[in-house]
C-alpha cells in the first residue's frame, strides 16, 4: 500500500456521473470516479463491465465521439474539461499505458522515450525557412539533437528503474518487463503529466516482473502523480493501491479504501447475485430446470485430461474435466481465466493439446473442426459477427452451411459429393422453421444477416448449431451484447434442446447467474486453471473466491 | 403505385447507380452516333456485341479468386500463355477453325490447371499479398513465354518467323471458328460466339449453387466461420485459383477466335487490367464478385470502347488529328480501365 | 545468430549478384575495359533515379512504382528546354537555352511538376493504406495513359510546342524519338576524365566526374535529410504507423511528404538520364524506369520495407553489371535475335522483383498468423 493520498490538496482527477450508451445498450450508468494528487486507484470489474469503456472516455478516444459521445462531466484539476481526441488528453497531462505495447519495434529505447518529442538543433535550412515566415515546416528540417536526447532519455529511464539498461538497445530484443518500464518512462518524461492510466499493467508479467512495476508505481505516486490502474489480479491490486473501485455492469458497486476490504470482498462485489435478472428472465426457464432429475455421475460424454489451449488472453494452461451425458455444465470464471478457450481449442481455431481427449470413451483429435462435426459435435462462438456469421449471406445460407457439409443435409443430387446441388428450397423452409422456432425478428429467409440486431444474430447462431443435431452443444458467451428478451429466447431454447432431446450442453458465460440458473454443475476457471466446480447453488462467496484463485472450502466432484 | 416504384427502387438498387448511370451514357453516345455522325449504328452495336463475347471469358475467369477470398487475379497472363501455347500447338498440327477451337482447349486446359496448382500453392505462403504477387506471376510468364516463342522449333508457315528459320512471329492471324475473317461477320457467328460466352457464364453460376462453390464463397467471406464449419478453406481456395487459370486459358481461346489474332509477346499482359476494370465496373469489389458483375461489366466496358471511340473520333473532326489519333483508343483504354481499378483501390475494405 | 553471421545474411543478396557478376565477366570475351565503362556510363545516369527509392521505403510505403510518374515530370521539362532549341546548319543546336544552363532550367521546371505530381502519387496512396504498392503500380499506368493523352493529342494545338524537331509533321503530337541536341551529355562533358589503362592510350576508361559529384552530392544531401525531425518522423511512420499516429505524428502529411520528395528526386533523376543517352522516347523512355530502378535496389540488399543510401549506390553498380553481362551473354547465344537481350533484362528485372515480393508478402502472412 503506499503512502500517497490526498496530501497536497486537491483532486487531480474527477469524473462524475459519466454514462455512455452503444447503439441503445446501456454500457456506463452514472459512474463517479475521483483521484487525489499522488493517490493509487485500481478499478477492477468484470468484462463488459465497463472498464475499457471508462478509459476510453479518460482518453478521447475517436471510438466514444463517434458513436455519440458521453453524458457527465470530467474535471482536471478542478477545472471542468471536454476531452475529445487523445491529443486533448495528452495536453491536459493524461498519460496512458495501453496493454498493446506503443513502442517502435526498431527504434532505441532513447528514441521511443522521446517519440515525437525530440531535442531539436536548428539546422541552416530550419533557420532559412523560419526567416522566410515558413516556421512550422522549417521545424521539420531541424536536425534532431541525439545527444541531448541519449540525456534525457536516460533521466527518465532511470526514473522508472531501468538505470541498468542500455538507452541505446534496440526496444525489439528487450523483455516484456522492459518495454512496459520504456513505456511509462515516455509518459513520465513529458512535463505536466498529471494522471497516469495503466490499462492490465501486470497481465504479461511474471511474479517478480509485476512486483518491481508495482515498486516503480509506488515511486512515482509518490512523486505526486495520480495513479489509475486496471487489473484483475486481485492481490497485486489490495497490495498497491490505495483504494479500489469495482464495476459492475457499467456501475460503481464499491468504492473503498484498499484497506478496508479484502480479496475475498471484491471478488464477491464483482460477481455479485444479480437476483432481479433471474426474476425478469421469468419462472419458466427456472420451471423447466427443476422439472427434470439433474444427472448423477454417470455416463461420461466428454472427457478431457490436462487440456491446454493457446488462445491469446485466454490461454488454458491444462484443466481436467469431465462431461456427463446429458447435463449442462456451465463454465465460469473472470476475462482472461480461459473458459472460452476450451472450446475453440478443441475445435482447432485455436491451437490445443492435450495428454488425453476422449469422446464416449473413444479418443478425439483436436483441432480438427470437420472431425468434431462429424462426431456429433457443435459449437457457438463467442465472436459473433468474426466467427459466427457470413454477414453477407442470408439467415438461411447462415444456418445451414455448416450441416450441408457435415450432415449433408440440404442437398440434391447428393452422390455427386462436391458437386452436389444445394437445394435452395428445402434451405429456405428449414429457415422459416428456425426463424419461427426462436422467433427471429426478420422479413425473411433471405434477408442478408447483417441488418439483423444483435439477439437476433444470435439466434441465427445457435439455429445452425441445432440443425447439425449435435450430441454435444459448446456454447460460448451466448447472451453477450443482446437484448433481454432474446437472452431469454436463447437459454430457453438451449434448455429446452438439453430436457427434450438429450444433448450434453457444455456453456462458458461471463453472466454467472444465468449459469446459476440453467446449469447443473459450474466448473470456474481462474488464470488458466481449473479453480473448482461449484452447485448452482453454491454460495457467492465460494464464486468469488475460486474467480479469484483463491482455495474454497466446499465444492462439488469435479 | 407505390409498389412499382418499389419495385423500381429494388432494381435500381440492385444494379447500382453507377452502372445505370454508364448505361445511360452508352444510350447517349448511341444516339449522338445515330444523329450526329455518319457512323453506321447498326456497325457499332455489333462490334461491341462481338468485343464482348470474345473478352467475357477472360473476365469471367477473375471471379473464382474473388469468391473464394483471394481478389483480384492479376495473374491472369498465366492462364493466357497456357492458353496461347494450345493455340500455338494446335496451328502447328495444321488445324484451324472448330477443329483448331476445340484442340487448343483441350491442350491448354490440362496445362493451365496444372500452373494453376503451382500459382495456387504459391499464393498461399504469401496470404494477403495475392493481388501483388499474381501481377508479378503474370509477368514472369509473359517473359518466360516470350522468350519461348522466339525460339519455339515451329514450321507452319502460319507460325514462323520469317527470318531465322525458328521462333512464332508476333502477328499471327487466327482463322475463327465463328465464321468470320478479320472484320466481315455472320449473324449465326456472332451467336455461336455470345452462346459460348454464356455458357461458361452458366456454368460458373451452376457452380456456385453446388456444394462446392457453397463452400469456397463461406471460405471467401469469412474463413474463421468456415474452419469452424470443418469447410476445407486451403483446398478451395486452390481450387478458386486453378478455376480461374483454366478459365483464363479457354477465355484467350475464345478470344483468338473472335480478333482473329494471337495475342502474343507482351500482349497479354496488356489483357489483364482491362479485364479486371471491366469486372470493377459490372459492380464487383476486390472482397466479392459474382457472374453477373462479369456479364454486365463486359458489356459495358467493351460497349463503351468500342462505341465511345469512334464517337469521339468523328465529333473531334479534324483530319489533321487523325493520324494521331489512330492512337487514341489504346490511350483511352489504358487511361479508364487504370482509373476504374484505381478506383476500387482505394475505397475502403 | 552471431554478428558476423547476421551481416553475411543481411548483405547476402548484394554479395550473390557480385558473385555471378565476376563469373560472367570472366566467362565472356568483352574486355575488362568495355564492362567497367559500361558500368561507369551506366551507374552515373541511373543513380540518382534509384536513390529517389529509398525515402518510401522509409517512410513505409514500399516499393515506389509510382516513380514512372516523376520521371514523366522530368521528361516534360527536357521536352520545353528542348522546345526552345532549333537545328542550326549542320546538326548543330541553335537559339534557345543549351548545355550546361539548358539542362538546369530542365532540371528547374521539373521540381514544381514533380512536387505537385508527387503530392497527388501521395493523396492517393494514402487512400490505398496496405496496398501502397499495388496502388502505385496502377496509378503509374493510370499517368502515363494521361501523358500519352498530352503529347499525343495536345502538344501543338493546346500546349505551345511548336519546334518541328519535336512536333509530327502534322502539327498535333509530339515525335517518337527527339534528338536532345540542347542539352545532351552536358553535366557528363563538364569534367570527364580520361584514363588510358593501358600503353598507347588504348584501352580508355571515361568517367564523368561532374555527374559522380551531382550524385555524391544528393546522396549526402539525404543522408543529412535522415537526420532531421522529418526524417525520423518518416522513419517512425514507417516502422509503425498506428503507434505513430497514437503519438502524435501526422502521418498523413508525413506519407505525403515522403512521396513528394521521392518524385521530385525522380524527375531529376530522369532529367540525368535523359542527357547521357541523349535521346527521348518520349512514349516509352519512363516506362521501364521504375522497374528497373528498383531491382537495382533490391540488388544493393534492400527490401520492402528497409532501404539505405549505400544499397541504392551498390545496387545500381551490380545491377547495371549484371545487365550488361546478360546482354552480352545473349547477344553470343542467340546472335540472331537481338531482341533477346532485352527479354532476357526484362526477365532479369521481373524475377528479382518477384522474388522479393514474395518473400516480403510471405514474412507478413507468417507475422499475421502468428499474431492471430
Amino acid at each position: 500500500m503506499s503512502s500517497g493520498g490526498e496530501e497536497g490538496g486537491g483532486l487531480v482527477l474527477e469524473m462524475k456521473g459519466i454514462s455512455k450508451a452503444y447503439y441503445g445498450n446501456r454500457v456506463l450508468d452514472g459512474v463517479d470516479l475521483s483521484l487525489g494528487r499522488g493517490e493509487i486507484v485500481a478499478l477492477v470489474g468484470e468484462n463488459g463491465a465497463g472498464k475499457s469503456t471508462l478509459m476510453n472516455i479518460l482518453f478521447g478516444m475517436p471510438a466514444i465521439r463517434d458513436t455519440g459521445g458521453h453524458e457527465g462531466e470530467i474535471r482536471v484539476g478542478g477545472r471542468p474539461v471536454r476531452i475529445d481526441s487523445p491529443r486533448r488528453a495528452l495536453d491536459l497531462g493524461i498519460g496512458m499505458v495501453h496493454q498493446e505495447f506503443m513502442l517502435l519495434r526498431t527504434f532505441t529505447a532513447a528514441e521511443n522515450v522521446k517519440l515525437n518529442r525530440e531535442p531539436l538543433r536548428p539546422s541552416l535550412l530550419s533557420r532559412a525557412l523560419g526567416a522566410a515566415g515558413l516556421g512550422a515546416g522549417g521545424a521539420a528540417l531541424a536536425t534532431v539533437d541525439r545527444a541531448a536526447l541519449r540525456e534525457q532519455a536516460r533521466g527518465a529511464l532511470d526514473r522508472v528503474g531501468l538505470s541498468s539498461l542500455d538507452e541505446l538497445a534496440r526496444v525489439a530484443g528487450l523483455p516484456v518487463a522492459h518495454q512496459q518500464l520504456i513505456e511509462i518512462a515516455r509518459e513520465v518524461d513529458k512535463t505536466g503529466t498529471k494522471v497516469l492510466v495503466l490499462d492490465e499493467p501486470t497481465a504479461v508479467l511474471a511474479e517478480g516482473e509485476a512486483r518491481e512495476l508495482l515498486d516503480v508505481l509506488r515511486r512515482l505516486a509518490g512523486e505526486g502523480i495520480g495513479i489509475l490502474f486496471i487489473s484483475h489480479r486481485l492481490e497485486e491490486v489490495l497490495a498497491v493501491a490505495d483504494r479500489v473501485v469495482v464495476l459492475r455492469d457499467g456501475q460503481v458497486v464499491e468504492s473503498k479504501p484498499a484497506r478496508e476490504t479484502s480479496v475475498e470482498e471484491v471478488a464477491e462485489r464483482m460477481v455479485g447475485r444479480r437476483i432481479e435478472m433471474g426474476e425478469r428472465l421469468g419462472r419458466p426457464l427456472a420451471e423447466l430446470r427443476t422439472t427434470a432429475p439433474a444427472p448423477d455421475a454417470g455416463d461420461v460424454h466428454l472427457s478431457l485430461r490436462d487440456l491446454a489451449v493457446d488462445m491469446p488472453g485466454e490461454t488454458l494452461r491444462g484443466i481436467d474435466l469431465d462431461v456427463r451425458r446429458g447435463e449442462v455444465l456451465g463454465l465460469a470464471g473472470l476475462a482472461g481465466g480461459g473458459k472460452v478457450a476450451l472450446a475453440n481449442g478443441l475445435l482447432g481455431l485455436h491451437p490445443g493439446r492435450a495428454r488425453e481427449a476422449t469422446l464416449w470413451g473413444r479418443p478425439l483429435p483436436l483441432g480438427s473442426a470437420a472431425g468434431c462435426l462429424a462426431r456429433g459435435i457443435a459449437f457457438v462462438s463467442e465472436d459473433r459477427r468474426g466467427t459466427g456469421l457470413l454477414l453477407d449471406a442470408s439467415i438461411a445460407r447462415n444456418i445451414t452451411v455448416a450441416a450441408m457439409r457435415a450432415r449433408r443435409r440440404f442437398l440434391r443430387l447428393a452422390a455427386l459429393g462436391p458437386l452436389a446441388l444445394v437445394d435452395g428450397a428445402a434451405e429456405r423452409a428449414w429457415a422459416r422453421e428456425m426463424i419461427g422456432r426462436f422467433d427471429i425478428r426478420c422479413t425473411g429467409p433471405d434477408q442478408p444477416v447483417r441488418r439483423l440486431s444483435g439477439g437476433n444474430q444470435q439466434k441465427v447462431c445457435l439455429a445452425r448449431a441445432f440443425t447439425l443435431e449435435p450430441e454435444l452443444l459448446l456454447v460460448n458467451e451466448p447472451t453477450r451484447g443482446i437484448d433481454v428478451g432474446a437472452k431469454r429466447t436463447v437459454l430457453e431454447s438451449i434448455v429446452e434442446r438439453n430436457r427434450r432431446d438429450g444433448t450434453t450442453i457444455v456453456m462458458a458465460s461471463s453472466e454467472l447467474a444465468e449459469l446459476r440458473l440453467v446449469c447443473d454443475r459450474i466448473a470456474v476457471l481462474a488464470d488458466g486453471r481449473l479453480a473448482g466446480v461449484l452447485a448452482p447453488d453454491a454460495p457467492d462467496l465460494h464464486f468469488g473466491l475460486l474467480m479469484a484463485g483463491k482455495p474454497c472450502p466446499a465444492q462439488a466432484a469435479a | 403505385m407505390g409498389d412499382l416504384r418499389g419495385r423500381l427502387g429494388d432494381a435500381v438498387a440492385a444494379l447500382g447507380l453507377p452502372r445505370i448511370l454508364i448505361f445511360a451514357f452508352l444510350v447517349l453516345t448511341w444516339l449522338v452516333a445515330a444523329l450526329a455522325t455518319d457512323l453506321p449504328l447498326p456497325g457499332l452495336l455489333r462490334d461491341s456485341i462481338v468485343r464482348t463475347g470474345q473478352n467475357g471469358v477472360l473476365v469471367l475467369a477473375l471471379v473464382p479468386m474473388v469468391r473464394a477470398g483471394s481478389g483480384l487475379n492479376f495473374g491472369l497472363p498465366l492462364g493466357i500463355v497456357c492458353g496461347l501455347a494450345g493455340c500455338v500447338l494446335a496451328m502447328e498440327r495444321g488445324l484451324a477453325g472448330a477443329p483448331m477451337l476445340a484442340v487448343a482447349t483441350l491442350v491448354s486446359l490440362p496445362c493451365a490447371a496444372l500452373a494453376g496448382l503451382g500459382y495456387a500453392l504459391l499464393l498461399e505462403r504469401v496470404r494477403g499479398q495475392e493481388m501483388m504477387v499474381g501481377i508479378y506471376v503474370g509477368f514472369g510468364a509473359v517473359a518466360l513465354a516470350s522468350v519461348a516463342w522466339l525460339v519455339a522449333p515451329v514450321t507452319s508457315p502460319d507460325l514462323i518467323w520469317p527470318v531465322g528459320g525458328r521462333g512464332v512471329r508476333y502477328l499471327v492471324a487466327v482463322d475463327s471458328a465463328f465464321a468470320v475473317s478479320i472484320s466481315v461477320w455472320r449473324p449465326a457467328g456472332i451467336a455461336a460466339l455470345v452462346a459460348v460466352w454464356l455458357g461458361a457464364c452458366a456454368l460458373v453460376a451452376l457452380f456456385s449453387r453446388t456444394l462446392a462453390g457453397a463452400s469456397l464463397d463461406a471460405a471467401g467471406q469469412n474463413e474463421r466461420l468456415a474452419l469452424a464449419a470443418g469447410i476445407p478453406v486451403r483446398r478451395l481456395r486452390r481450387l478458386g485459383v486453378i478455376l480461374s487459370t483454366v478459365l483464363a486459358a479457354f477465355g484467350i481461346v475464345i478470344f483468338t477466335h473472335g480478333q482473329g489474332l494471337l495475342p502474343l509477346y507482351k500482349a497479354p499482359l496488356l489483357m489483364a487490367l482491362p479485364a479486371v476494370a471491366a469486372l470493377l465496373l459490372g459492380g464487383a469489389t476486390i472482397a466479392r464478385a459474382s457472374v453477373w458483375n462479369a456479364v454486365v461489366g463486359t458489356f459495358l466496358f467493351q460497349a463503351l470502347l468500342a462505341s465511345g471511340l469512334p464517337v469521339v473520333n468523328a465529333l473531334v473532326h479534324q483530319s489533321a488529328q487523325s493520324a494521331a489519333l489512330k492512337d487514341f483508343p489504346e490511350v483511352a483504354r489504358l487511361i479508364v480501365a487504370n482509373g476504374i481499378i484505381l478506383y476500387a483501390l482505394t475505397r475502403k475494405g | 545468430m552471431t554478428e558476423a553471421a547476421e551481416r553475411l545474411r543481411q548483405n547476402l543478396v548484394p554479395l550473390l549478384f557480385a558473385a555471378v557478376c565476376a563469373a560472367g565477366i570472366a566467362a565472356s570475351e568483352k574486355s575488362g575495359a568495355f564492362y567497367a565503362n559500361e558500368v561507369i556510363a551506366r551507374t552515373a545516369r541511373n543513380a540518382l533515379i534509384v536513390l529517389s527509392l529509398v525515402i518510401p521505403i522509409v517512410a513505409g510505403l514500399g516499393l515506389n512504382f509510382g516513380i514512372v510518374i516523376g520521371a514523366m515530370a522530368g521528361q516534360i521539362g527536357v521536352v520545353l528546354v528542348e522546345n526552345q532549341v532549333g537545328l542550326g546548319p549542320g546538326g548543330a543546336p541553335e537559339g534557345g537555352i543549351q548545355g550546361l544552363p539548358g539542362l538546369a532550367l530542365a532540371a528547374a521546371i521539373s521540381v514544381p511538376t514533380a512536387s505537385v505530381a508527387g503530392w497527388l502519387v501521395g493523396l492517393t496512396l494514402d487512400r490505398a493504406r496496405g496496398r501502397e504498392m499495388i496502388a502505385g503500380m496502377v496509378l503509374g499506368f493510370f499517368a502515363n495513359g494521361l501523358y500519352q493523352l498530352l503529347f499525343l493529342l495536345l502538344a501543338g494545338p493546346v500546349i505551345p510546342i511548336r519546334n518541328p524537331r519535336l512536333l509530327l509533321p502534322q502539327g498535333t503530337g509530339l515525335r517518337n524519338t527527339v534528338d536532345l541536341i540542347g542539352i545532351k551529355e552536358s553535366l557528363d562533358s563538364l569534367a570527364k576524365l580520361r584514363v588510358p589503362l593501358a600503353e598507347g592510350g588504348f584501352p580508355l576508361l571515361v568517367i564523368p566526374v561532374a555527374t559522380f559529384l551531382v550524385v555524391l552530392l544528393f546522396a549526402a544531401a539525404l543522408a543529412w535529410f535522415q537526420r532531421t525531425k522529418l526524417g525520423h518522423d518518416l522513419r517512425a511512420v514507417g516502422q509503425d504507423l498506428h503507434v505513430a499516429e497514437i503519438l502524435g505524428i501526422d502521418v498523413r502529411r508525413k506519407r505525403i511528404t515522403a512521396m513528394i520528395l521521392s518524385t521530385v528526386l525522380g524527375a531529376l533523376g530522369q532529367v540525368v538520364f535523359l542527357h547521357n543517352i541523349g535521346t527521348l522516347n518520349t512514349y516509352q523512355s519512363h516506362e521501364q524506369v521504375g522497374f528497373y530502378a528498383i531491382a537495382a535496389l533490391l540488388v544493393g540488399g534492400a527490401t520492402v520495407e528497409r532501404a539505405t543510401i549505400g544499397q541504392a549506390l551498390l545496387g545500381t553498380v551490380l545491377f547495371h553489371t549484371l545487365v550488361t553481362v546478360v546482354a552480352v551473354v545473349g547477344q553470343e547465344l542467340l546472335p540472331d535475335r537481338p531482341q533477346v537481350g532485352e527479354y532476357l533484362r526484362e526477365l532479369l528485372a521481373y524475377a528479382i522483383i518477384g522474388i522479393t515480393l514474395a518473400i516480403h508478402a510471405w514474412k507478413k502472412a507468417r507475422e499475421a498468423r502468428r499474431s492471430s
